[in-house]
């Protein structure tokens, strides 16, 4: 079977009777089982998936089919799905089995979408490699020695391997773009209160919004597209109704103004072709008549100490509700309501995990709200008044999406610090709260992709998909 | 035990923290039912038992129960409210937090008109009122082995009134309780219900010695479930910090529980760890923002309260204070007073119809009087009718009110002619019973002149049977009085 | 600003975790290195500056006061660790009395 890159291409096989939802569906399980090694799915809802594939299939047949028929989605496992066990990939919810299916997932399966499986990805969505997975690691399809990149490591592997056309995942500090950069995939996080969370597994709250990978941008639109929008049971959406964003995408580009921060671009862990790409990127927009500005940035040193403060400080307080007590693991030695708490947290949460709960209590507590969180809070509020006025002036900051491609596996676990620093360009974008995207557009000598970020003004994702196929189109 | 005069150097200092579970449909955040009652872990969703995924979903009736409270008690309601989570683990909080109101309360201010020891008013001001939830609940005494954990109560939204240590005597603190009870229920938010839980109180209560500026050291004692325990708790409390005060020691801020059987408070530390609770705002929900417009609805639809209509019932009506306050106990019950005062311009007698007759008849049957099938007009024409002197006081007690409560349609004055108990108010006729009454007992006659005035009730009598109970005992007696002595 | 042993048995405590003693070493020195990094945050004047507290500009939407109930007991109950068929259960220390 072909490696499909986009539905339409789908959609246009199925109509021409060259394939079906059912041996599309087969073909991307034998291509699961085949690279298990990989360790990608926690779960294939093979059954399921082929029952779905079939009625879609007569649907397509009647006539009446959505308008993701023909689309195989895998999900994220901190990802809601009614009757489906979710984990968070930790051991402290492992046979957990949720109640309800995560506002995205219903709209995205009442147009015909096939969810095939849940992917491995970093415990609590907190990592940058898909290393802290209380089920293993999962290893990049295009290097096996490489991590894929996180927390959304397994969505980015599982769209890259091609074990389903496009992948849900979620994005708190980079989490979608920094593996869609590692992966060689489109990957999306929208302006935040654009996508439901009603279904996504808290990590912070104020960060974290659920987006997508796949390998076009047509693609990209017609799942945010479905996906946004108003949901009462989410009140920190926005009510702006989306636009169709599939029909921003194919508008003409006219010339635009395109800003690219000095302290990325210089930034002393950039890999040198990550660099030249970028720079190249830079002066293929000039000659093609865009204005393409370097502008200072002050706050570089602050970006990813804040998003840790804040970021942290949230978890500790989302992650109480995993206590033993309720639902997940309870520890076999719990003998009263105190050791229930205590030895089954420590036993069911990681090791980053327990870093973080214990880094995010300290800065809320006593004596020491106000030098760590609320110092953090009045800094996220000066990081977003300087990147609001610089997209006053421009339509987009270009920069590359990672420092440099995907690292060996292992190389990085000495010190938590340097693992942070991998978000460096990816954090301005949730502490802001902007729509970002990775776009595949580099590959190092060595074949491993890196991805180029572009990030536009709120609730401006229009532009945004509409500026990315441009960019792709003239790389 | 101190000397009496030891105590009387110190003054008590007490502040109330009230929590008022809301009668709301649904719970705070999300809508499964917020009903009491039901079998364990039924009233329950994803939200309220906090599972991974979902999110707070605020409940309008929370916002709108805040203000009406608000607004009552004189408060100024707040333009932009945060949330704040309050964070601690107990089996009974699913989310290992709780969302509440810190920096940004509903309301700020205001007072609770109360009476002091000596009956005079005093006003106990109101620090803040914040809208939170509540938590499930925790069984220790089922199962020896387990503690049992149901969530139902989880999420029902609660208001919590914090008052301005303002308060001096137990006393006080009791008329405070139900003057809050009181109102809670007229704004129909809540029942009140402290033995049921859906009204609970903690007290802070510290010592001074009288002329003191500054306050001293307070405790708070929890686990009170009646007012009246609240009561004992602060008399108990009040001598125990003077006792350990005047033993050279000092009072820690501690918490206190309070033993309704022995009537005494006891720390309960060291079973708790320390709390810090680590506030920050709650980022799953936007702030609520509460205009004029909207303060303005509540208000044009508040009900009259139970002080509003006292001073109607005292000033207007010119009834007593004792009278106007047990007509004012129960919201729907001073309503129907209300009405009844409109068909009736005799106020004494409707007063006491209500506080005598229909009181004794809804206590005795277990009612309210929203179950009560007699409509006021039928009272007032009750009242008519003896007005008229149409039938005796006793009879329409006796006969014409137990007939109606069988027949709840019929009309008082068809009741009484039907029944041939309107009386006989006729002087010729009377005075032809009372006549023979005489004769009969012409000793008794005697005696009565002779000073046994007792004995009128033995003619009364003759007279009631031979006008089969029909005679107008107002006259009667009058017209008896006059006749014995001439 | 650092954290000592003292500072993260508390810390540990509020956050109902516990570390051994190798772990505990571990998770200090990690604190440490955290604090140190987030330290760059000191450099920064924010005096007058207001804390960022909402993404958006917009407010919670109002939900109706209308009981919809979309769970059964027996959903309630499925993934709790121990119950029965009514409640949760925790176990509890057996009291002596």
């Amino acid at each position: 079977m072909k490696n499909y890159q986009c539905l339409k291409e789908i959609q246009a096989d199925i109509q021409s009777g060259q394939i079906s939802c059912k041996t599309l569906v087969l073909n991307y399980i034998e291509k699961i089982e085949e690279n298990s090694g990989l360790n990608i799915f926690l779960e294939v809802f093979k059954d399921e998936a082929l029952e779905s594939a079939q009625k879609i299939d007569q649907k397509i047949k009647a006539g009446n089919a959505g308008k993701l028929a023909g689309m195989v989605i895998s999900l994220k496992d901190n990802i809601c799905y009614k009757g489906h066990k979710v984990s968070a990939s930790s051991k402290i919810i492992e046979g957990f089995e949720s109640l309800f299916s995560a506002t995205v997932v219903e709209r995205l399966i009442q147009e015909d979408a096939i969810i095939i499986g849940r992917t491995n990805c970093d415990e609590f969505a907190m990592g940058s490699s898909n290393e802290n997975s209380a089920f293993g690691i999962v290893k990049n399809p295009i290097s096996s020695n490489k991590v894929p990149g996180g927390s959304s490591g397994g969505s980015a592997a599982s769209v890259a391997a091609g074990m389903c056309l496009a992948s849900l995942g979620s994005d708190t500090g980079g989490s979608i773009r920094q593996p869609a950069s590692f992966c060689g995939n489109i990957g999306l996080k929208p302006t935040y209160g654009r996508v439901s969370r009603h279904g996504l597994i808290a990590y912070a709250s104020s960060f974290d919004q659920i987006g997508t990978f796949a390998n076009s941008i047509e693609d990209t639109a017609a799942l945010l597209e479905i996906m946004s929008g108003p949901d009462e049971y989410d009140s920190t959406l926005s009510q702006k109704k989306p636009n169709s964003y599939t029909d921003d995408i194919v508008q003409e580009v006219s010339s635009k103004k395109i800003a690219y921060l000095s302290c990325y671009v210089n930034h002393e862990g950039l890999n040198p072709e990550v660099k030249e790409k970028t720079l190249a990127i830079i002066e293929n927009l000039k000659q093609k008549g865009h204005q393409v500005d370097e502008i200072n940035f002050d706050y570089l040193e602050q970006l990813v100490p804040a998003y840790y403060v804040l970021t942290t400080a949230e978890a500790s307080s989302n992650l109480a509700r995993y206590d033993g007590v309720h639902f997940g693991y309870r520890s076999p030695q719990a003998f009263d309501l105190l050791s229930t708490y205590v030895k089954s947290r420590s036993e069911g949460f990681g090791k980053e995990v327990k870093r973080r709960i214990m880094l995010g209590t300290y800065v809320l507590s006593a004596g020491y709200y106000d030098a760590y969180y609320s110092k953090a809070q009045k800094i996220r509020r000066l990081i977003k008044e300087r990147t609001q006025e610089i997209l006053k002036d421009y339509d987009f900051v270009l920069s590359p999406t990672t420092p440099h491609p995907a690292f060996d596996i292992g190389s990085q676990n000495e010190d938590p610090i340097k693992m942070y620093l991998e978000d460096i360009f990816t954090v301005q974008a949730n502490l802001v709260g902007l729509p970002a995207i990775s776009l595949p557009l580099g590959i190092t000598k060595e074949k491993l992709p890196f991805g180029i970020q572009l990030m536009g003004s709120p609730f401006e994702e229009g532009k945004l998909l509409n500026f990315s196929q441009y960019l792709i189109n003239i790389n | 035990m101190l000397k009496e005069e030891v105590y009387e150097k110190y003054e008590l200092v007490v502040g109330l923290e009230i929590h008022v579970q809301l009668q709301t449909k649904s719970k705070a955040y999300s809508s499964d039912s917020a009903e009491y009652g039901s079998a364990p872990n039924t009233h329950i969703s994803a939200i309220s038992l906090g599972h991974p995924g979902t999110l707070p979903r605020f409940n309008e009736n929370t916002l709108q129960y805040g203000v009406r409270l608000g607004l009552s008690c004189g408060s100024e309601i707040t333009y932009e409210n945060q949330f704040a989570r309050k964070n601690y683990f107990y089996a009974d909080l699913p989310k290992g937090y709780q969302i509440t109101q810190d920096k940004t309360p509903l309301c700020l201010g205001g007072s609770i008109l109360i009476k002091d020891d000596q009956g005079k008013d005093k006003r106990i001001g109101i620090t803040r009122i914040h809208m939170e939830e509540d938590s499930g609940k925790s069984i220790h005494d089922l199962d020896p082995f387990n503690t049992l954990v149901d969530l139902n109560r989880a999420g029902v939204p609660l208001l919590e009134i914090v008052s301005e240590p303002e308060i001096r005597t137990p006393q006080e603190a009791y008329n405070y309780l139900t003057e809050v009870r009181q109102l809670v229920r007229y704004l129909e938010i809540c029942d009140g219900n402290m033995e049921e839980g859906s009204m609970r109180c903690d007290a802070n209560v510290s010592v001074r010695l009288k002329g003191a500026k500054e306050f001293g050291q307070r405790t708070e004692t929890k686990n009170l479930n009646s007012i009246r325990n609240v009561f004992r708790a602060i008399e108990y409390e009040f001598k125990r910090q003077i006792e350990v005060i005047e033993a050279g020691s000092e009072i820690k801020m501690e918490t206190m529980g309070f033993d309704a059987v022995k009537g005494t408070t006891s720390s309960m530390r060291s079973k708790e760890l320390a709390h810090d609770y680590r506030y920050f705002p709650e980022p799953d929900l936007q702030a609520v923002y509460v205009d004029s417009d909207y303060i303005e609805k509540v208000r044009k639809d508040l009900p009259a309260l139970p002080s509003e209509l006292i001073k109607k019932f005292t000033s207007e009506m010119n009834l007593s204070t004792y009278d106007a306050e047990v007509l004012t106990e129960e919201k729907y019950f001073a309503l129907y007073f209300d009405e009844l005062t409109r068909l009736t311009k005799n106020y004494k007698a409707a007063a006491n119809w209500m506080m005598g007759a229909v009181k004794s008849y809804l206590n005795e049957n277990a009612l309210t009087i929203q179950e009560f099938k007699i409509k006021p007009d039928q009272i007032a024409e009750i009242i008519q009718l003896i007005d008229e002197g149409k039938i005796s006081n006793s009879i329409a007690n006796q006969k014409i009110f137990p007939y109606l409560i069988e027949h709840t349609n019929d009309r008082p004055r068809a009741i009484a002619e039907s029944n041939n108990w309107i009386q006989e108010s006729d002087s010729n006729a009377l005075e032809g019973f009372i006549s023979e009454a005489i004769a009969m007992y012409p000793e008794k006659v005697e005696a009565y002149r002779a000073g046994n005035k007792n004995l009128l009730g033995l003619f009364m009598g003759e007279v009631m049977k031979r006008s089969k109970g029909k005679a107008d005992p107002k006259l009667t007696s009058q017209l008896l009085k006059e006749k014995l002595e001439n | 600003m650092g954290v000592d042993r003292k500072t993260v048995d508390r810390i540990a405590e509020l956050a109902r975790l516990e570390f051994n003693e190798a772990e505990k070493e571990e998770i200090t020195n990690d604190m440490n290195k955290m604090l140190d990094f987030v330290d760059k945050l000191s450099e920064v004047n924010t005096d007058g500056v207001e804390p960022l507290v909402y993404m958006l500009d917009e407010s919670t939407p109002l939900r109706p006061d209308v009981v919809k109930q979309e769970i059964s007991q027996k959903e309630a109950l499925k993934n709790a660790p121990q119950k029965d068929s009514d409640f949760i259960k925790v176990p509890k220390v057996i009291e002596r009395n």
